[in-house]
This record gives C-alpha cells, sequence and structure tokens, in this order.
C-alpha cells in the first residue's frame, strides 16, 4: 500500500478517496484533500518527521500521520 | 475607549502578517492585556480610521480553522462565540497570504458563515508578479460577498484602503453566510438545529455542538438541547470532514473564475534555501552556530548595558539615603524599593537581546526549520519539535519560555516542557554562580587559551540543559496522561525580518517581563526588608549590646556600625528564621547566613547576591561585586577558622541553585498555565529535592 510516508524525496503522490475518513481533521483543513498533490520535499535525519508540499500548503508532519493517509501515484 | 468606537478582531493563518498589519493600523497605541475569564495574553490596539471614526483592535492568535487544536487557537473561537456586547467584535478582519489564498480562504469562509460583518486583506501583492498570480479583484467580491482589500503590509499599501473598507462594512446590512453547509451535507439534521434558536447563526450553534464551547447567554434549555446533538460522535466527525471539503469545493469554484497563476514562475529561492537548513548535517551545524552567536550575545553585549544599570541604581540608593531625612521610609525606600526595582531592571538587557533573536528567527520562518529538524530526537524525551523554542528562551527567563508552550497541542508534552523547562539556566542564575565562580575557581587559562572560569560557566549551562532533558525522559516515563499527540508544522516562506515587527515584539515582551516578574520581586523585597529590620528585644537592644561588647577592642567607628549591623541582622525576625534552618543545610556546608540568603532568594534566585551584601554587612554599595566578593572571600567559618566559602561550600551552592525552583513568578505562571496548583507544588517540591540531594552528594564529595 502506497501512503505519502512511502514516497521518495522528490516524488509526487495523489491523496486517494479511501483517505479522507482516517485523514485528522486538521491535516483536511490545512489543504490534504482526496485528489490534491502531495510532493515529499526533505526528510529530518531519522526520516522522521517529514517536509511534504500539498495543495501548495508546506508542511511538517510526523510519519505516523503520513503512514495512514493513502496515495495513488497517478492523478485519478 | 468610548462607545462609538468600533471593535475589530483581527484574525487569520499563522505566517499570513497579521501581526504586520496590526503594527500599521495601531503603531504604538498597543497594550498587552488579560482576556476576562481566560488567563491569556491578549493584544489591543488603538487605530483611527478616519477623522472621527476610532477602532479598538484586538490581534488573535494566528490560526488554520475554528476549529481548533492548542490554545491559542482555542482564544479565537472564544472570542467569536462570546455574545457579550462589550466584547464580540462589530467587525473582523480576515488577513489572507495571496499565495495560499485557497487554504486561507478556508477560515475566511467560517467566519463569514457566522454572519459577522467581514473585511477580507489579501496581504504581500507586492510579490503577484514574481509568483506569477493574477486575481479580478471586483469579481471576488462580489462571489465572496464581502469587502476584499489587496495589501502589503510590510510596504505599508493598502492600509487606506482597509480602514474605508471597514467604516463601509460596520454601516451596512447584517452579512450572510458564504458557504450555507446545512444543504450539502443533511438537511434534516442542520434544519433541526436551526430550530434551538434564532439568536444565533446556524454555524454558531453548529461550533457549540462540535466544540463543546458556549456563549455567556446562552439560556440551559438551549443548551440541553444542543447536547442532543452531539450524541453520535462518529457521525459528528464525518460530517466536519464533509463540512471542509464541501468548502473548499466552493472555494475553488470561485477562485477558477477569479485568481490565476502561473506556475512556471512561481519556482523560487526557497527549495534552495530550505535544501541548505533542514540539511541533515549542515542544518544542525547551522542551528548549533546561531546558539552559540545567541549566546555569546546574551552574555558579551548584555554586561555593559547591565553594569551601567547596576550602577546607576547603587547611585540612586546612596542618593536616597543621603538626601532624604532619615527615617523609615527613607531606609524602606532606599534598602528594599530602590534595589527591589534594580534587581528586574538589571535583567532587562539580557532578555532584550534573547527576545530580539527569537524575533528575529520567527519572523525569518527559520525557526520553523528548527522545529521540523528537532522534532524527533525531542520526542524521545516526551516533548515535540516545538519545545525547542521555550528551552532557548528559558536561558534569559523561564517565564515568556512558560508561555511559548501554548502552540503545542498535545497536553502531556505541553506539560513536559513546562515542568523541565525551569532547569535551564536562566538570567537570574548568573550573578549568583558570577560570583561564586570567581570566589573559588582560580582565574587560569587551561590549554593557553580557555578560561577555566568561563570553561565552569559553560558547564552550569550544560547541566541545566541536561537536567531538563533527563527531567523530560523521567516525566515522559512516569506520568500517566493519555494525549493525543498531533503534531503538524507549517514551513512559511523564508522572509527578511520586519525591523518595525522585531522591534514592536522585543519592546512588547520586555515590558510583559518587566510587569509581571517585577510586582512580586518588588513585593518581596520590601517583605524582605520588613523581616530584616525588624526583631525581638535583642534586635532592639543590639547597639547597646555591641558597644558594651567592644569597648577595650579598640574599633574604629565603621567596623563598629558593621558590627551592629550584623548583630541586628542575627537578630531580626529573618535571621531567626535563618538560624533554625541551619541544622538542616549544615550537612550541605552552609551557615545561617547563607540560610537566610537561601530563604531570601526562594522567591528570585538573584536576592541572593544581593541578601549576602546585606548579610556581610557592606554598607556602602548592595550591588558592588567586588566588595560583596571581598567580604565573601574574607568570612570564616569558626568550626575550622578557614575560609567560609572554600570549594565545596561552593560548588555546593552552585549545584543547589541549578536544580531548585527558587521564583516565585515561574510558580505563578505554571499555575496559570496548568490552571492548578498540584502542577508547580510538583515542580517545587521536586527540584527543592533534587537540589538538596545533589548539593548534600556535592559537598560530601568534595570535602
Amino acid at each position: 500500500m502506497n501512503t505519502i510516508a512511502t514516497l521518495r524525496i522528490g516524488e509526487i503522490g495523489y491523496i486517494s478517496e479511501e483517505s479522507l475518513d482516517v485523514i485528522p481533521l486538521k491535516l483536511l483543513e490545512m489543504g490534504c484533500l482526496p485528489g490534491a498533490e502531495v510532493e515529499l520535499i526533505q526528510q529530518a535525519p531519522l526520516k522522521d518527521p517529514i517536509y511534504i508540499c500539498v495543495n501548495g500548503s508546506h508542511l511538517a508532519i510526523r510519519k505516523e500521520t503520513a503512514a495512514i493517509i493513502q496515495i495513488l501515484k497517478s492523478e485519478i | 475607549m468610548s462607545k462609538n468606537d468600533i471593535k475589530i478582531a483581527l484574525i487569520g493563518n499563522p505566517n499570513t502578517g497579521k501581526t504586520s498589519l496590526f503594527n500599521q493600523l495601531t503603531g504604538l497605541n498597543q497594550k498587552v492585556g488579560n482576556y476576562p475569564g481566560v488567563t491569556v495574553d491578549k493584544k489591543l490596539g488603538k487605530s483611527k480610521l478616519s477623522a472621527t471614526q476610532n477602532a479598538i483592535i484586538t490581534d488573535l492568535p494566528g490560526t488554520y480553522s475554528i476549529n481548533p487544536t492548542s490554545l491559542d487557537e482555542s482564544i479565537v473561537l472564544k472570542t467569536l462565540l462570546k455574545k457579550d456586547i462589550k466584547e464580540s467584535p462589530d467587525v473582523i478582519l480576515v488577513v489572507a497570504d495571496v499565495e495560499n489564498l485557497k487554504r486561507n480562504l478556508l477560515l475566511f469562509s467560517q467566519i463569514k458563515d457566522l454572519e459577522i460583518p467581514t473585511v477580507l486583506a489579501i496581504n504581500m501583492v507586492d510579490q503577484m508578479t514574481r509568483k506569477g498570480i493574477s486575481i479580478d479583484l471586483s469579481l471576488l467580491k462580489k462571489e465572496l460577498n464581502t469587502e476584499v482589500v489587496l495589501i502589503s503590509a510590510r510596504k505599508n499599501e493598502g492600509i487606506k484602503e482597509v480602514k474605508e473598507a471597514i467604516i463601509r462594512c460596520h454601516v451596512a446590512a447584517k452579512a450572510s453566510p458564504l458557504c450555507g453547509i446545512n444543504s450539502k451535507i443533511d438537511p434534516d439534521y442542520f434544519e433541526n438545529l436551526k430550530k434551538i434558536s434564532p439568536n444565533y447563526s446556524l454555524y454558531e450553534l453548529w461550533l457549540m455542538v462540535t466544540q463543546n464551547n458556549y456563549p455567556d447567554t446562552i439560556t440551559k434549555e438551549e443548551k440541553e438541547k444542543l447536547l442532543a446533538f452531539k450524541q453520535d460522535v462518529p457521525k459528528l466527525k464525518k460530517y466536519q470532514h464533509k463540512e471542509t471539503i464541501y468548502r473548499y469545493q466552493e472555494i475553488n469554484k470561485i477562485l477558477k473564475k477569479t485568481y490565476i497563476v502561473d506556475k512556471s514562475k512561481a519556482k523560487d529561492l526557497r527549495s534552495r534555501l530550505d535544501k541548505i537548513f533542514t540539511h541533515k548535517i549542515f542544518g544542525y551545524a547551522i542551528f548549533f552556530v546561531i546558539l552559540l552567536i545567541i549566546f555569546q550575545s546574551i552574555f558579551d553585549i548584555a554586561s555593559v548595558p547591565m553594569d551601567f544599570i547596576d550602577g546607576i541604581f547603587a547611585e540612586l540608593s546612596n542618593f536616597t539615603r543621603n538626601s532624604l531625612p532619615e527615617g523609615v521610609f527613607t531606609d524602606l525606600l532606599s534598602e528594599g524599593i530602590i534595589p527591589g526595582i534594580g534587581g528586574v531592571v538589571i535583567f532587562i538587557p539580557q532578555i532584550a537581546i534573547l527576545f530580539l533573536f527569537v524575533a528575529i528567527l520567527e519572523e525569518t520562518g527559520y525557526m520553523s526549520r528548527v522545529v521540523f529538524l528537532m522534532d524527533k530526537i525531542m520526542r524521545r524525551f516526551g516533548m515535540n519539535g516545538k519545545s525547542v523554542i521555550p528551552l532557548i528562551s528559558g536561558t534569559a527567563c523561564a517565564i515568556p519560555a512558560i508561555m511559548a508552550t501554548r502552540t503545542i497541542s498535545s497536553w502531556k508534552e505541553r506539560l513536559i516542557t513546562i515542568l523541565v523547562t525551569p532547569f535551564t539556566t536562566c538570567s537570574a542564575r548568573l550573578p549568583v554562580y558570577a560570583i561564586l565562580i570567581a570566589l573559588i575557581i582560580p582565574d587560569t587559562k587551561i590549554l593557553g587559551f580557555l578560561n577555566l572560569q568561563g570553561l565552569v560557566l559553560l558547564l552550569l549551562y550544560a547541566l541545566g540543559f541536561a537536567s531538563a532533558i533527563l527531567g523530560a525522559y523521567i516525566l515522559n516515563k512516569t506520568l500517566k496522561i493519555k494525549s493525543r499527540s498531533f503534531f503538524v508544522v507549517e514551513m512559511p516562506n523564508y522572509k527578511l525580518p520586519s525591523f518595525k515587527n522585531v522591534f514592536y515584539e522585543v519592546v512588547e515582551k520586555t515590558k510583559a517581563f518587566v510587569f509581571g516578574a517585577g510586582k512580586i520581586i518588588l513585593a518581596l523585597s520590601v517583605i524582605l526588608w520588613f523581616l530584616a529590620s525588624n526583631g525581638g528585644d535583642e534586635f532592639k537592644n543590639a547597639e547597646q549590646t555591641v558597644i558594651a561588647k567592644v569597648e577595650n577592642q579598640n574599633l574604629n567607628q565603621e567596623e563598629i556600625q558593621q558590627r551592629i549591623a550584623s548583630t541586628k541582622l542575627e537578630k531580626s525576625y529573618i535571621g531567626m528564621l535563618g538560624k533554625s534552618i541551619e541544622p538542616a543545610i549544615k550537612p550541605l556546608g552552609y551557615d545561617w547566613k547563607i540560610g537566610i540568603a537561601l530563604i531570601t532568594s526562594f522567591a528570585a534566585r538573584e536576592v541572593f547576591v544581593g541578601t549576602l551584601a546585606t548579610i556581610y554587612s557592606v554598607q556602602a554599595d548592595d550591588e558592588d561585586t567586588t566588595t560583596i566578593k571581598q567580604k565573601m572571600a574574607s568570612e570564616i567559618n569558626p568550626d575550622t577558622g578557614k575560609k567560609r566559602f572554600n570549594f565545596p561550600v561552593g560548588m555546593s551552592l552552585m549545584v543547589f541553585y541549578a536544580f531548585a525552583m527558587q521564583c516565585m513568578a515561574t510558580l505563578a505562571i505554571v499555575k496559570r498555565e496548568t490552571k492548578t496548583w498540584k502542577w508547580p507544588l510538583i515542580q517545587l517540591f521536586g527540584m527543592a529535592f533534587l537540589a538538596y540531594v545533589s548539593s548534600l552528594l556535592t559537598y560530601q564529595i568534595l570535602s
């Protein structure tokens, strides 16, 4: 299963519709919507937290959160 | 505040330049107050909108939505739900960043649904051409059904237009909702919710249900009806998710017509800077260098103005003593109040410099990168990346540092950060360390260039950080608090700091420190002065007893006066107190005189030096450390006939001051931030115990 946590630096994915119910409300509000493009920009040492760009927002989130958000490798 | 003043609430996402706009609108007409009922600071400012119209602007903490996850954010919700005429805003001014307009409009759409007149200010429009953005302003106004103004707060552009829009908005009819959440999610559910009360907008009622936050005006009956709507929690969550998606859909529709970005122009400096600042090795190296620069400045640059302030207060105290008629009031002024105020004012340079650096780091956007780099490391100790800021700030003063924990959303992580922050070596410990190091550590160089005294001071700072980290680790293992730890940090664009913003920030925070800590220290100095200048019969007869005793000793007048002062102190209330705790502190190497200093400096550590100054009857210059130092150096321990402040005693004292929670102001702040006496008391006794045991070990091993 592909999640935001499995992205490599520079790689792009699209948040899947199935993730809607598991994405924390806060992240939804910050632009992590189903269908949105996510790019992994940087990983902190020990690969956590990660720095992503989603829907124009640049966010740092922890890996445990990233691991529950499913992505598709191509646009829906 | 006059009745006709418009009350404006300033709301926006973090990093949208909200504070810049606030500073432009209000200038120096700002003040910090408390939110009634919520003991959290709020920033207010007066603004002249037109020749005849003034406004009171409240700057609210930055937030991404009105569904709060941290203390800072919950303030926004509380202000908006207030129905108190005096408190509730007449107009809301939402600030958005032109580059993140979509996300910013989410907050705007929520606010608009509250049906309060709203003005949208789109900030940083000077960047539009460079980023390839264009906006159809008149269409956007129509689509959003609100006043929209393009501004550049840093360049002071569009401020006049914002003021005009506020006035127009204020006189216009009642605002209408933007999204109308009801129809798309569950029409029946929301129709029933709306029936509860016509006094509130539908969105207000929905927020009461989801946020469990009710305005004071709500009746018991209404509240009971609302409670019925929140029984099905999973359903509520689902509806909130649906609501957010729906809002974004509406926003996308509007932006499609009005907002165009040419993505080919959007690539910028940020990614290159991020590669360096968040790099696995360089990132830490840069952070370490910045820390080093901050510490060097705090101690090197600050020492000049500190000595200057020190001198002024000593002069002032002397001047009062010499020029006012002798009496109790003069004594109170020259020995209690003036040194008391001096003890606070002397820390202004250090604190201002620290705030200056913290403000610059935050303004530039660098702080978020530090949070990103440090999160995983801090998490092992039960804190999170955001805890780095309080721990750094703690080296100036624990009070603002503890207030800086409000952005941490997990209660457990926040509590641990609050509890361990007082371990970091604050500036009040510095005078204590400085004098003790000067007494017991020789002023020699090791390896030819390292100053041994400086090295010991550095070790004491390291001890502070190490104990904070270790304390956090132990608390993390022992505290049984279930707390959702949700972590998300926005990485803002890099910006050059605005001089105005940094300046206001430093002035305001320093002011808050001086008046906050100042009151307590001042009150305590008066109490101390009273306890030290009053006593029983033996105190009153001290003069005769001493004169009778020294009759044949051939002492000059000055020496006799000093003997009298010492005897008086011994027999004063505070002296009696010192004697009574002597048995407990003897194993640490201390006598009753040091005991007095321990008791008095319980209120604030820096009082230690001043108290010793009084105890060793230095009458001329209370704050002059060379004379205090000489007195302390020549003080003899009657049991051994050797120096009182020898190496083991000095080390034991420094260890004591490194660990003991000797700061009433911090205890008060912890009480305020945790809303219970439990945590400050645990902190007080836990740290006192640790201090006692470690100084005991230090003294016993070294002697």
